[in-house]
């Protein structure tokens, strides 16, 4: 294996496992003050106890975000040198205004969040779950714009050494990419944090324990989670998709696996992406409809990945093509059973449905699936560029560092976080287990 | 613009040594203080609520070390790979042993996360201290302003040094003293009967292992990097720095005999913060020095981002600092006094 190959596996590795935490925390970060919004509002004691429990699973899950988080801000100097070089003029002012905006606040009043709800009060406690919100979701921002300008470059210039410079800190900001990637993203953690706790609630049920909590978990996960689900297709997944039909054409195409340019270009619901005979094998498409959800016209033309030269087409068309099926096909799955359950719960038939209970429960790890073929196809549709359309992904990485030395890292990584994840899932089973303390009768 | 950046990276640096420097001192005192399980509880509630506060420290002052010099962190952070991936793994191991600790009530679970907070901090006391070690004495850098270091050579500081040499070694060493002395002073400001006794003790044990060392340091560090001598030589102002940190490493020793834990603290916070105000003086106008051709040298002037960049990076920074630095404030004031721990399954 070559050395940038490794790199690349290296950073899509550490990545990868370090965002399944984040994605839960921001998420549940919202859901948590939520809970403590409903203590304040109704002084119903229930609805402080199920904060506290959220909280527990908070805390490992932010711990395991932490030690996972360090190795990512470190890795743009130690595996890919060239690109923090020339574009830490630029991503430099995002990534240290995390630091400084982001984590003192989160770390700050983490501290007082877990341990300090005697002391504080129900006042002064509810707002640091506010603090802590903010922060994550502060921290989420930063993020979202250093991956938007990696994605459409904007408010630069290229000096003397080839190196980037910052010319304007607002576009940096205001890029047109990171509304809709940034609305995406949070969504896709709110969905992510509501099935959890639906899945929890519902294995509550499911086992007759912590009843009460059980039905809690459950209405509030099933509430965000479809709220969230919707926010996700429409408008955020809608903008998405028209920025990169707009910015990055070639993406667009290989994601929806449209090898010729077509007028009435049709959707593609299934299918295999043929390589050799640039086509797509055994498709199942819905006509038109391509044209029409990128362009409103039923007639439109969009560019197939035959009106770009091969050289700029994404070096891995079907991992882009399958990824991005799965993200919308769970998506939509998501948007089926949480419209069900809605329902059902409106109705106030839920809780005794077994059946859809199990679904819930089952649907744990979908979100998390689902969350990370969208990352995979937006970063690996960002190839064969690592900053679209300026540099290209073999000209950033750390020339100097070998691939033998790359690779020892990476199955050191690959090692290190395995037992990460063993521990992590004791120690949440136990937590689970245990469950929440019941309120104080009031 | 670029010296602003320079000193206000210097001191984010500082905060990060004396903020997470006492929480590495604490886990390297961790078995010589603690000796019951109740006890190492006890010690490690003095780190927990503020370690991970502490540690945004190193990603704060690296995340303003990349915007304001990207070609330094470009440049350093690939030249030493195989150290700083070691540096992750360890802090992934410290974090996991403080946070994971108190979740299980085993003899077998608690004494296992005692070692790895212990052995991490250890380890990462010693990596530190060898990382500022090698920036002092200087790497192989070339006319693109990249290296790649081995972990060791011939141990000596010559033209091919790897990674550890003799003197890497020593100012490793010295950083571990600085920072068991740190810990100890900070153990015996936060708590109370016998484990105070021992940090008091454990402190004037390892205070004269900080003096040996650093004067040992100090002399090499002459002899090694001569433009340590020429920065001093020609603004001798800066000599203040040095003898403060003298004058503060002998006060640590008074205020510990004279049980001012307060001021002992305080003053090993001074000793560490001007020991390394010493070391980026002697160095300025570098960033990462040569050890062939001078010319070379990563500067602050070479390594350093365009000049709207870092004008714009000082309107946001000091604001989000002011704010940072409220934030403490409030934390370790709601953290204030000694810890007292209720029951501990033993």
């Amino acid at each position: 294996m070559d050395a940038l190959t490794i790199h690349r596996l290296h950073f899509a590795f550490t990545v990868t496992f370090h965002y399944l935490f984040p994605q839960l925390t921001m998420g549940l970060a919202l859901l948590i003050l939520i809970l403590k919004t409903m203590a304040l509002r109704t002084g119903n004691p229930h609805y402080a106890s199920a904060a506290r429990f959220w909280a527990k699973i908070f805390a490992i899950n932010f711990a395991m975000g932490v030690v996972t988080g360090i190795p990512m801000e470190f890795q743009f100097g130690t595996n890919w040198s060239r690109f923090a070089k020339s574009a830490g003029g630029v991503i430099g002012q995002t990534l240290a205004m995390e630091g400084v905006f982001s984590f003192f606040l989160e770390s700050s009043f983490l501290g007082a969040f877990l341990f300090g709800e005697k002391r504080l009060g129900p006042k002064a406690h509810w707002v640091t779950a506010l603090l802590v919100f903010l922060g994550s979701w502060a921290s989420g921002f930063l993020i979202v714009a250093t991956d938007a300008w990696m994605q459409h470059p904007v408010g630069y210039a290229v000096g003397s050494h080839g190196e980037m410079l910052l010319t304007s800190f607002w576009s940096l900001l205001l890029n047109p990419w990171v509304g809709w990637q940034y609305l995406h993203t949070m969504s896709g953690s709110v969905v992510t944090a509501g099935v959890v706790m639906a899945s929890i609630g519902a294995f509550y049920l499911l086992t007759s324990s912590h009843q009460e909590h059980g039905r809690t978990f459950v209405r509030i996960g099933v509430i965000a989670a479809i709220a969230a689900t919707v926010v996700l297709l429409f408008p955020s997944g809608d903008g998405q998709g028209r920025n990169i039909a707009w910015h990055q054409p070639v993406t667009l195409a290989a994601m929806e696996g449209l090898f010729d340019t077509e007028q009435g270009a049709p959707l593609a619901i299934l299918g295999q992406p043929d390589m050799d005979r640039k086509r797509l094998d055994n498709p199942l498409v819905v006509p038109r409809a391509l044209s029409f959800l990128t362009y409103q016209s039923w007639k439109a033309e969009v560019k197939g990945l035959d009106s770009f030269p091969p050289q700029n087409w994404p070096d891995n068309v079907p991992l882009i093509y399958y990824s991005y099926h799965i993200m919308v096909g769970l998506g939509t799955i998501f948007g089926v059973v949480l419209a069900l359950a809605a329902f059902k719960l409106w109705r106030g038939s839920l809780y005794k449905s077994h059946g859809l209970l199990w679904v819930l429960m089952m649907m744990l790890p979908f979100p998390y699936i689902a969350n990370t073929a969208g990352w995979i196809t937006a970063e690996v549709g960002r190839q064969p560029w690592l900053i679209y359309g300026i540099m290209r992904t073999p000209a950033g990485v750390s020339a100097q560092v070998s691939s033998g030395n790359a690779l020892f890292t990476l199955i050191g990584f690959l090692g290190i976080y395995t037992i990460l994840a063993i521990l992590f899932l004791f120690l949440v089973y136990r937590e689970i287990e245990e469950g929440p303390e019941p309120a104080p009768a009031a | 613009m670029e010296t602003i950046w320079f000193w206000l990276v210097a001191c984010m640096l500082a905060a990060y040594v004396i903020f997470d420097g006492f929480d590495f001192g604490a886990g390297i005192v961790h078995f010589f203080v603690a000796r019951t399980g109740a006890e190492r509880r006890t010690v490690l509630s003095t780190v927990g609520p503020v370690w991970d506060g502490n540690e945004v420290w190193l990603l704060a002052a690296g995340g303003t070390l990349y915007f304001a010099f990207p070609a330094l962190y470009a440049s350093s952070f690939s030249g030493f790979y195989l150290p700083l991936m070691m540096v992750l793994w360890l802090l992934i191991l410290r974090g996991v042993s403080i946070e994971f600790r108190n979740h299980v009530q085993s003899p077998v679970w608690q004494p296992l996360w005692d070692a790895g907070f212990s052995i991490a901090s250890v380890l990462l006391a010693i990596f530190f201290g060898a990382a500022l070690g090698n920036v002092v004495r200087g790497v192989p850098l070339d006319a693109q302003g990249e290296f790649f270091l081995p972990l060791w050579t011939d141990w000596t500081p010559g033209k091919s040094p790897g990674i550890l040499d003799w003197y890497t070694v020593l100012s490793g060493l010295a950083a571990l003293a600085a920072l068991a002395l740190h810990g100890s002073l900070w153990v015996a400001l936060k708590t109370g009967g016998e484990i105070e006794r021992r940090a008091r003790r454990a402190a004037s044990v390892v205070w004269w292992a900080v003096l040996v060392l650093v004067a040992l340091l100090t002399l090499a560090s002459f002899g090694i990097q001569p433009r340590l001598r020429a920065s001093f030589d020609a603004r001798p102002w800066g000599w203040i720095f040095p003898f403060l940190a003298m004058a503060a490493l002998v006060s640590i020793e008074e205020m510990n005999r004279r049980s001012q834990e307060r001021a002992a603290f305080l003053s090993s916070c001074l000793f560490l913060a001007t020991m390394l105000v010493s070391a980026a003086f002697g160095l300025y106008p570098s960033v990462l020095p040569s050890n062939g051709d001078p010319a070379n040298s990563l500067t602050i002037s070479n390594a350093s981002a365009a000049h709207y960049g870092q004008v714009i990076g000082l309107v946001w920074f000091i604001p989000g600092m002011a704010l940072a630095a409220a934030y403490l404030v409030y934390a370790y004031r709601s953290f204030a006094g000694k810890v007292r721990v209720e029951g501990d399954a033993e």
